[in-house]
This record gives structure tokens, C-alpha cells and sequence, in this order.
């Protein structure tokens, strides 16, 4: 079973990477672009649970140590492989 | 006194941590290693700069759950007096000994250089020898010191004389212009409520002789 964790800046946090990058997409002419932010997508890989408990598993891991929840937001997905 | 200093791998300001409390301060330094489970009967510890465990993830987060750490966590709730500078300053954040978090510099550059910070409070374990209003010339050097806290944290450090140091000018003011990363309220130094854990991003301990440039440091070690 693999577990998609995207981790991203909350939206109150200023994310200047994300805002270096807008600014470069700006440059090469996509005007389209009103906001980039910038996170984290890790693939975690987990054996002997079932979809259920692997869910709370990955929640866990993120609170306590895969996100940072004073400047960061996650969510995931589970999917078999 | 007997100090504490940790070395995580890739910390790299331990061994001046050492020589500013040993050579020029006098006092005796001990090592601890991130594995130490025992802090050896130290009066206090310092969790010095550096890139521990390659700041994978974000800075701090990995040592935060070395064996060293769980330890620290235990000597700080006692009231043991605790100073992370830098890197330590990120790694007491991640470990919830003080609030908020370091983020990338808002110029998104690695910061070099000497800057003023004013002292808001002598009212910690390591500001007892200073002023309140007095400003320090201390260096900084780092890419991710940019503080933020949400706003009741920040309201709560403010109204409860939490913040110990704010980024300054040379008459003293806390303006846009002497923040060098970006920081919230222009923080760069914040303790809990108690009192005994200061995290800071500038590098007292490099500045504790005038050859390299000045001796301000040696005020936050010097009446602990």
C-alpha cells in the first residue's frame, strides 16, 4: 500500500519560493498565473495494515512529524499498488 | 557552572559553543551526544547552530526526536535553563519547548552578516546580566530565520513578555529595513513562559572577543 502525502504552506505563511516561481512564470509570459505555492509530496510505502488503518497511521505520522502544523497543511491519499 | 552542548550530526557551531564557555568564559563545558540518554548532571544546555541531520525535512525536525532531546524536553519542564541558537532555535521550536517556527529568509538568500538586536526582556535564564532596551551587535547566519507564529501566539508572546530579542537599527528601532529574514514583529529571540528556554537565530557565541568583531555575546552566558 503507498501513501501520497502532499504537505503545503499554510495560506496565512508568506511562501516566497512560491512567489519566486509565479514571478518566473510571469517572466516567460503566463500571465495567467495568480499564485504559486510551493510544498512537499512524499510517497510513504506500508505493509501489513488494512486501507483503514493505514489511514490513521499516515494521519498520525503527519502530526508528528511529517508536517509542522504552525506552518503547514497535509493531506493524503492511500492507494494500493 | 557546567554546561551541556550537544552535537547532533551536523551541528557545526558545538565546538564554539565550547570554546566561548571554556577558553573565554571560564566555565566548564561537557559534550553530549545526540544518542546520550544522560545529560550527565549538567546546570544547563546549549543546542548550538548547524545543519543537524542535514535539516532533512524541515530544520530541526529530525533532532527533535533524537534520544538527546527527549532528555532535554525532561530537564527544560524541570525549569532547566536551555538555549538553542540557530539551528537550536529551530530544533526547540519543532520540539514544542517554545512556539512558533523558522521559515525560509524572505529574500529566500542565506543571511551572513552582523546585526543589532535589542533586548525586550531580562527577565530569562539568559538575560538576566543585560538591560532592558540595551542593544547587542551579534552576527547571524542562516536560510531559514524567518519567524512566524499565527496571530493569538504572537499576541500571547507580545502581551506576556515573551519576545527577548527583535531585529533593530542603530538607534534602536524595530524597523523594516534592520529585519534581515522577513520576521514577525521583527522577533529573533523568543522564551517560554517560564523563562528557562531561549531560542535565538543570531550566534552569541561567536561574538565573545573583539578580534572577531565584538564580546556582546558573552552577556547571555555570563549570569545564568
Amino acid at each position: 500500500m503507498l501513501a501520497k502525502v502532499y504537505i503545503t504552506p499554510k495560506k496565512a505563511i508568506l511562501d516566497p519560493q512560491g512567489k519566486a516561481i509565479a514571478n518566473s512564470l510571469h517572466a516567460l509570459n503566463y500571465a495567467e498565473v495568480s499564485d504559486v505555492r510551493m510544498g512537499k509530496y512524499l510517497e510513504v510505502r506500508l505493509s501489513g495494515l488494512s486501507r483503514m488503518q493505514a489511514g490513521q497511521r499516515v494521519e498520525e505520522m503527519c502530526r508528528r512529524l511529517l508536517a509542522n502544523l504552525v506552518i503547514e497543511d497535509f493531506y493524503f491519499e492511500i492507494v494500493e499498488e | 557552572m557546567k554546561w551541556g552542548v550537544v552535537t547532533f550530526p551536523g551541528s557545526n557551531d558545538d565546538r564554539d559553543a565550547c570554546y566561548c564557555l571554556e577558553t573565554v568564559l571560564g566555565q566548564q563545558a561537557i559534550s553530549l551526544w545526540h544518542k546520550d540518554r544522560d545529560l550527565k548532571g549538567v546546570d544547563a544546555v546549549v543546542l548550538p547552530g548547524g545543519f543537524s541531520y542535514g535539516d532533512y525535512l524541515r530544520c530541526g525536525a529530525i533532532a527533535r526526536f533524537s534520544p538527546v532531546m527527549q532528555s532535554v524536553v525532561e530537564f527544560a519542564e524541570a525549569g532547566g535553563p536551555v538555549i538553542g541558537m540557530c539551528n537550536g532555535f529551530q530544533i526547540l521550536c519543532e520540539a514544542g519547548l517554545l512556539p512558533g517556527a523558522l521559515v525560509r529568509n524572505r529574500s529566500l538568500s542565506f543571511i551572513c552578516e552582523w546585526v543589532r538586536i535589542r533586548v525586550e526582556t531580562p527577565r530569562t535564564a539568559f538575560t538576566a546580566s543585560c538591560r532592558q532596551g540595551e542593544i547587542l551587535r551579534i552576527p547571524i547566519k542562516h536560510g531559514e530565520g524567518f519567524y512566524v507564529a499565527d496571530e493569538a501566539t504572537l499576541k500571547m508572546l507580545e502581551d506576556n513578555g515573551q519576545v527577548v530579542f527583535r531585529y533593530v537599527n542603530e538607534v534602536g528601532e524595530a524597523t523594516e529595513a534592520a529585519n534581515p529574514n522577513g520576521a514577525l514583529h521583527n522577533i529573533a529571540g523568543v522564551t517560554n513562559a517560564r523563562g528557562n528556554v531561549v531560542g535565538l537565530m543570531p550566534h552569541p557565541e561567536h561574538a565573545v572577543e573583539s578580534l572577531l568583531g565584538g564580546e556582546d555575546g558573552r552577556r547571555l552566558f555570563c549570569r545564568v
